[in-house]
């Protein structure tokens, strides 16, 4: 066949991406659009779906589909999508708010349910849209109007949360890193089931302390897993920086899928004949 | 009633029983036996305060004309035992005259029984059973009712084999001779409920809740994807449709919570899947923020809201029409939709259908407001005409240049890309957005998005459908009422009819938007109008008063549940009235 070489620039749509400069989410639209390219298959094939805050605005700066709903519920609409067009690639965009805070549930059944599609979360550990609170990854002590001295709470460890919860992939990258991003979420799409990517993306805005992010993150010295447990050890024993695919698991994708037959309703009608 | 020539045109009896009794078999047999032999009916099920398999009844009401509600009063009442009865038994009051037929090794009956002004009589139901080798009885209770009511033993027969056949011919064989210990039993009585004749048939009969009709009427519409949280009294739609999708090539998503629910068949809608979800008033209320979604990105679902007493839990178990508060009015912002009711069981699958047409021409969530008291009968209907809608989603077309998912066409209702399509990639959005799709934050896109979205429902002809007018046009004196109400105030006016006082009914299935003009044209003439609600606050009656003046002699009966306002309330309600 002869098909076009897809490019990134394929997957951009015209609409100037509202962010602030230097955050890291550029990055991640930009690792998205490269993966995509790579992975060869048409923007139309593709939905990108999203909640609500900066990283959620990703939807409408590609050229797929997408769909932005309401604040963390982004999950349950891609579950919804995929099971009902099996056909299509199928990616939800997230933030550490969006997608652990008002999203947690659906996170937890997400990677239970296993459904075959792509979950990217940007966590920057503060909510940035609402112009600066603590999210579920903040440290304890990190200040704010709202939290004064900061909230005294343990962050989530939402890889270690996804492993014991059953997802099929779990994966670390940092922003800043196009190139494994690009790598890593290419590998999460094509892996079956439910792929969990989280993105370290610093906000320059509200936690200028993330630039020094690009000096902290490694590679994982270690190989990755299918063991979930030895998974889930090495990452709440590690510094929280280290990247690259952490877990590969082998799980059957979940199963109900909706086909284009119009399928035959007489013998459900008849069911009812006395 | 108990003459024993006499025959009467309803009859109504409770078969009691522990879990396990099959006091809900013997109920179940018999309204199919009845409905073989022509005539019509319903069954509802009692169970206690808590839902611990031990306590049932089976409630049914037999009649020769379609029968929307049950008995305020039951003829027979047959108690297999009387455990843990006390706690239900107050919602079965036997008639003045009626019988009650007890197993005398089950003790006394409850003083709530001894105190009705009923005839009780001693059947040694357990011991007729034990006679029998395998024998249960329930079908004992099967056989004494069989003989009161009079009906063809060939048809009772005919239902317990196809119940019972899959155990053996050995089992089937034990059920008949138990159904004829029962009857010979009830012959010994010197009773009898004999029900009239069933008019002729001309159509097969079906068996059927309202659960399962507005389920199966949402797959007639071309519902392919449905996702669900289990909650009573909703749940049987989901449990119906599961394995009914299965076999249609569509699938069923068990969700975490309703937020989930109605997020997934949005995203399944999205991908150009109709789509379906079936709640109560908790989830509805946990869904409204997404409903919202839908009405902004203009993404078609139908959510099916079940309604039973609030607020908050309430009453799980019993029925209310207090939702249409929340269902018309519960969302932020203004965000057109649909709102519909089904007038009765039958009128379930005709609105499932309806709901589904609705919303995949408007690209619009719909709102199905039935109820627990339609939503777990079990009736006895004509079978349903199939409505041919024609229901499609204006469709893109790739050759559509610089395409517009949003765009401001004639009639509001603009097309909308599937996923897959080249050319017609967008991005839904519950933002305020352009026409293309794009967020925006300017009076203009508000004000046009806005006006589109209001326009394309207010435009929209919902035909013949608004309601039904019935009874005599002729009459100052008009019912009016709307959902699972109907079927009380029809035979309200029956029961007019035979006091030879005349009526009219009016019933909105379509309460959102508000059919103004064909509810002002159908009031014509009016002089005394009674609004009859499910609804401690008047909740229909304010909302039809905030649409239309009514310079009428105003009155309202009104109610919380889960007393149900049934026929004769509204019958004596309007003859007080008249006589005034």
């Amino acid at each position: 066949m002869n098909v076009p070489k897809l490019k990134a620039s394929n997957f951009t749509s015209d609409i100037t991406p509202i962010w602030c400069p230097g955050c890291g989410d550029f990055h991640v639209l930009m690792s998205i659009t490269r993966a995509l390219a790579k992975l060869g298959r048409p923007p139309e094939e593709i939905a990108v779906i999203s909640g609500i805050g900066c990283s959620s605005r990703i939807p409408a700066y590609t050229n797929c589909y997408g769909f932005h709903g309401v604040h963390g519920r982004s999950l349950a609409v891609a579950a919804g999508l995929k099971v009902a067009r099996p056909d299509l690639t199928v990616m939800a965009t997230s933030g550490d708010g969006d997608g652990f805070s008002i999203g947690g549930n659906h996170f937890l059944h997400a990677c239970r349910r296993n459904v075959d599609m792509t979950y990217i979360v940007m966590d920057n550990r503060v909510y940035g849209m609402t112009k600066g609170q603590p999210s579920p990854t903040t440290e304890p002590d990190w200040d704010s109007a709202l939290s004064p001295g900061g909230t005294g709470l343990s962050p989530f460890h939402p890889l270690v949360i996804a492993l014991a919860s059953g997802a099929n992939f779990v994966a670390r990258e940092f922003s800043g890193n196009i190139k494994g991003c690009t790598e890593t979420i290419l590998d999460a799409i094509n892996h079956p089931g439910f792929s969990f990517v989280e993105i370290l993306s610093p906000c320059v805005t509200f936690r200028p302390d993330e630039k020094e992010w690009k000096n902290q993150v490694h590679k994982a010295s270690v190989s990755e897993t299918d063991d979930p447990a030895r998974a889930a050890r090495r990452i709440m024993t590690d510094d929280g920086m280290n990247t690259g695919v952490l877990f590969r698991g082998n799980r059957n994708p979940y199963f109900a899928s909706v086909s284009d037959e119009a399928g035959d309703l007489e013998p459900l009608e008849q069911a009812f004949e006395i | 009633m108990n003459a024993l020539s006499h025959q009467v045109k309803n009859v109504s009896f409770a078969v009691v029983g522990t879990g396990g009794a099959g006091a809900i078999t013997a109920g179940s047999i018999l309204l199919e036996a009845a409905g073989k032999s022509g005539w019509y009916g319903l069954l509802t099920r009692s169970v206690g305060p808590q839902i611990r398999g031990g306590e049932a009844a089976a409630l049914v009401r037999l009649s020769t004309r379609p029968a929307a509600c049950m008995a305020k009063e039951f003829d027979i009442l047959v108690a297999i035992d009387w455990k843990n009865a006390d706690r239900f038994i107050n919602a079965m009051p036997v008639a003045s005259g009626g019988l009650v037929i007890c197993d005398p090794a089950a003790g006394d009956p409850p003083k709530a029984v001894l105190d009705m002004d009923c005839t009780i009589v001693r059947c040694p139901i357990g011991e007729l059973a034990k006679s029998i080798q395998g024998g249960r009885e329930n079908m004992i209770a099967v056989g004494l009712v069989t003989q009161l009511v009079g009906l063809p033993v060939a048809d009772v027969m005919n239902v317990v084999s196809s119940k019972l056949g899959r155990k053996g011919e050995q089992a089937v064989e034990t059920g008949r001779t138990c159904i004829e210990a029962g009857m010979k039993a009830a012959a010994d009585l010197g009773k009898a409920y004999t029900l009239a004749p069933a008019s002729e048939q001309e159509e097969s009969r079906w068996l059927i809740t309202g659960n399962e009709a507005v389920g199966l009427g949402a797959l007639r519409g071309g519902v392919r994807f449905a996702a669900a949280y289990p909650i009573t009294p909703a749940t049987e739609v989901l449990e119906y449709l599961s394995p009914a999708l299965a076999s249609i090539g569509g699938a069923l998503v068990q969700a975490e919570d309703e937020l989930a629910s109605i997020n997934m068949i949005i995203g399944a809608s999205f991908g150009g899947r109709p789509s379906i979800t079936a709640t109560s008033g908790p989830g509805l209320s946990l869904m409204m923020e997404s409903l919202g979604l839908a009405s902004a990105s203009e993404t078609p679902i139908v959510v099916v809201d079940v309604m039973r007493v609030g607020p908050s839990t309430g009453i799980a178990t019993k029925s209310e029409q207090s939702d249409l508060n929340i269902a018309v009015y519960g969302f932020h912002g203004d965000a057109d939709h649909v709102v519909i009711a089904p007038l009765s069981v039958a009128d379930c699958l005709f609105a499932g259908q309806w709901a589904v047409h609705i919303a995949e021409t408007l690209q619009t969530p719909v709102i199905v407001l039935s109820d627990q008291s339609i939503g777990q009968a079990r009736v006895l209907i004509d079978k349903p005409a199939n409505m041919a809608f024609l229901t499609q989603r204006k469709p893109f077309v790739d050759t559509d240049k610089d395409y517009k998912r949003y765009g401001l066409v004639a009639g509001g209702v603009s097309p909308m890309a599937i996923p897959g399509q080249s050319g017609g990639q967008y991005t839904a959005d519950g933002l305020t957005h352009t026409q293309r799709g794009t967020p925006s934050s300017t009076g203009k896109d508000q004000r046009e998005q806005m006006g589109k979205r209001h326009n394309k429902i207010e435009s929209f002809d919902f035909g013949d459908y608004w309601g039904v007018c019935e009874g005599d046009a002729d009459s100052d004196t008009v019912i009016l009422t709307w959902g699972s109400m109907t079927g009380p105030a029809r035979e309200a006016l029956d029961l007019l009819a035979d006091g030879g006082q005349n009526a009219r009914l009016v019933s909105l299935r379509q309460i959102s938007p508000f059919p103004t003009k064909a509810l002002q044209s159908a009031l014509t003439g009016a002089k005394r109008v009674v609004f009859v609600e499910q609804s401690y606050s008047g909740q229909f009656y304010r909302h039809v008063r905030s649409h239309i003046d009514l310079p009428f002699d105003v009155r309202n009966l009104n109610r919380e549940g889960p007393d149900e306002i049934g026929p004769e309330e509204i019958t004596t309600h309007i003859r007080d009235w008249k006589d005034q």
